[in-house]
């Protein structure tokens, strides 16, 4: 077992009649989503990891520190420098919104300055204006976006996250992932982030862990996970693969945004971000047509060289195709779906060179709009 | 007249007093191990708690004599400072108080922390609180209208007690002698005056705390919504 960074644990057991047997590892950095359908253990796995859930079987190492060595070491939750959010608020009745915020950070004074500070937590999460309110008047995102606040000013050097949004309505959905991405981006935390809703997936998530029935499927990072024609989630309707790019120019008279990723570059419509920002684009494989030779004039923005990976089935005359962006082929991974009738005339093969027009390129932020 | 109207009304103001803050002491711990607990057996300690409310005072005035008498286990305990039972005095009577109302203390306090549920404790635990911490810290603050409904039951019941006082106590003026048993006292003496004032007084007080347990429960109610 690694003594360093990272997240490894191991969980097998029963609960009830259901069986399981996980092993997972994260790494130090960056959000890992558990993704999976309901009843297939996520919640258990991320319980086990928070010493919610005692089992005989288990093994837990975060950064360094042990949680849990079999039945010979168990270090209670209260030991455990985690923050939780569960799928309700669960915010203590009893107690101000600040009082709650403040239930589990440090005392004052404790320590000179707190990795999580109270100005940046009341920032991140929107929370000035609900300070001095009780719990049964805010609404469930603000209820949720106090729960995490709490969670971060007890100074967590593990952040657990079990489906926190499920809960809301889509307003409040879209309300409070915003503050979600603020964190990934400002906060060097780990967190593990449990969902069955791929757009979380694609918005939130570094790496991915695929979860069924008791086991951890698969897991790496989002990017490569998507475009894994041997995972489920390349066949899938709607298939899109999240690629994290720079911006390299904004044309202002048109509108219209370029980020770079690794062996390409996309325009987006839009005006992202100045130059040089960090953005998240989603590519749907339904969205990508290939040709063998460049195009003619044509309306669609982006039509970026690529080179075939391989090629799978994925219904009786529809393939996926992984190709690999740049001439070389070495760039970031996209799918394109594609029948296989034009397959067999394009005579697709791994290592041929195509040209990939992509019709729509989104920031993940928005699904399908503009940006 | 009127001394001797007080007196006993002193007498079991003290008394209930007493014994609400020993209630409340004992059945806390009591009713969180009971909401708590996997034990299997965890039910027939609530079964021996709860028998008060089916046995006649006078089966429970019959053994507590036994216990706290010279031969019994009170009996020793009195000799340590000198006395030779526990039987017929104040101390008698807070010990009767507390076994006769326990069950009324412990069942309320018990729904109130199984209310709770695990969760706000588990969440206490994700932050760093000890058991002991969340205990006080969430635990008991969210079950207080609980406690509070216990609290204003076991006083009450050990206001309107009236069996096993007379038998443990013996109804000694100034020393045992509470208001319903000097009620017993006036009516055996044709004090029908006497007798009226102190019933009418207690017709007052347990109306007053019946609407004080509406209002809890109102409360409650709110703060839950």
């Amino acid at each position: 077992m690694s003594e360093g960074g990272g997240i490894e644990a191991r969980f097998a057991g029963k609960l009830g009649a259901f069986a399981f047997d996980f092993a997972l590892s994260a790494p130090p950095r960056g959000v890992t989503a558990l993704y999976g359908p309901s009843g297939c253990g996520k919640t258990t796995l991320l319980r086990c990891i928070a010493g919610l859930n005692r089992v005989r079987d288990g093994l837990c190492h975060v950064n360094g520190e042990v949680w849990q060595d079999g039945a010979r070491l168990f270090a209670p939750t209260h030991r455990r420098s985690l923050g939780y959010v569960f799928q309700e608020a669960s915010l203590f009745a009893h107690l101000s919104v600040k009082a709650n915020l403040l239930f589990g950070a440090p005392p004052l004074g404790a320590r000179a300055t707190p990795a999580v500070g109270w100005d940046e937590v009341v920032d991140l999460c929107g929370l000035a204006p609900l300070l001095e309110r009780a719990p049964r008047d805010l609404s469930g995102g603000e209820r949720q976006r106090v729960a995490l606040g709490r969670a971060l000013l007890s100074q967590p050097r593990l952040l657990l996250m079990d489906e926190p949004l499920s809960a809301l309505d889509e307003a409040a959905k879209a309300d409070i992932l915003p503050f979600l991405e603020r964190l990934r981006d400002r906060l060097s935390l780990p967190a593990l982030y449990v969902t069955h809703d791929m757009t979380e997936v694609e918005r939130l998530a570094d790496h991915l862990a695929l979860v069924d029935r008791g086991r951890v499927v698969a897991a790496g990072p989002l990017g490569q996970m998507q475009s894994d024609p041997a995972l489920p989630l390349a066949g899938a309707r709607g298939a899109a693969v999240t690629l994290e790019g720079t911006i390299a120019a904004v044309d202002d008279s048109y509108g219209l945004t370029t980020v770079a990723v690794s062996g390409g570059a996309f325009v987006a419509p839009g005006r992202l971000g100045p130059v040089g920002a960090r953005r998240r684009l989603r590519v749907l494989a339904g969205d990508v047509s290939l040709a063998l030779a460049p195009p003619g004039p044509s309306s669609i923005l982006n039509v970026l060289p690529a080179r075939v990976w391989s090629i799978k089935a994925v219904a009786a005359n529809e393939l996926v195709v992984v190709l690999g962006l740049g001439a070389d082929g070495a760039g970031d991974r996209i799918l394109a779906r594609v029948t296989r009738r034009s397959s067999e005339r394009l005579g697709l093969n791994e290592g041929v060179c195509v040209h990939a027009q992509v019709k729509g390129v989104a920031l993940s932020r928005d699904r399908g709009g503009e940006a | 007249m009127t001394t001797g109207l007080l007196q006993p009304v002193a007498l079991t103001i003290e008394l209930a007093t007493v014994a609400t803050i020993a209630l409340v002491v004992i059945a806390t711990p009591l009713a969180w191990w009971l909401a708590r607990s996997c034990a299997w057996w965890k039910e027939a300690i609530a079964a021996v708690v709860s028998l008060p409310i089916v046995l006649p005072p006078t089966v429970i005035g019959f053994y507590l004599l036994v216990v706290l008498g010279p031969h019994g286990p009170g009996g020793a305990l009195a000799q340590l400072w000198g006395a030779q039972t526990l039987a017929f005095t104040f101390g008698g009577l807070v010990v009767g108080s507390v076994v006769y109302s326990l069950p009324f203390v412990v069942q309320p306090i018990r729904n109130a922390f199984a209310a709770i549920g695990d969760r706000p404790l588990e969440v206490a635990a994700t932050l760093r609180a000890s058991p002991t911490r969340a205990f006080f810290t969430v635990a008991l603050p969210l079950a207080s209208p609980g406690l509070l409904t216990g609290a204003v039951l076991g006083f009450a019941h050990t206001v309107g007690e009236f069996g096993v006082v007379l038998m443990i106590g013996g109804a000694i003026p100034g020393r045992t002698a509470v208001v319903s048993t000097t009620i017993f006292d006036y009516v055996e003496t044709g004090e029908w005056g006497a007798a009226n004032a102190l019933a009418a007084g207690m017709v007052v007080f347990a109306f007053v705390v019946i609407l004080a347990m509406i209002a809890i429960e109102k409360r409650f109610a709110r703060g839950r919504s």
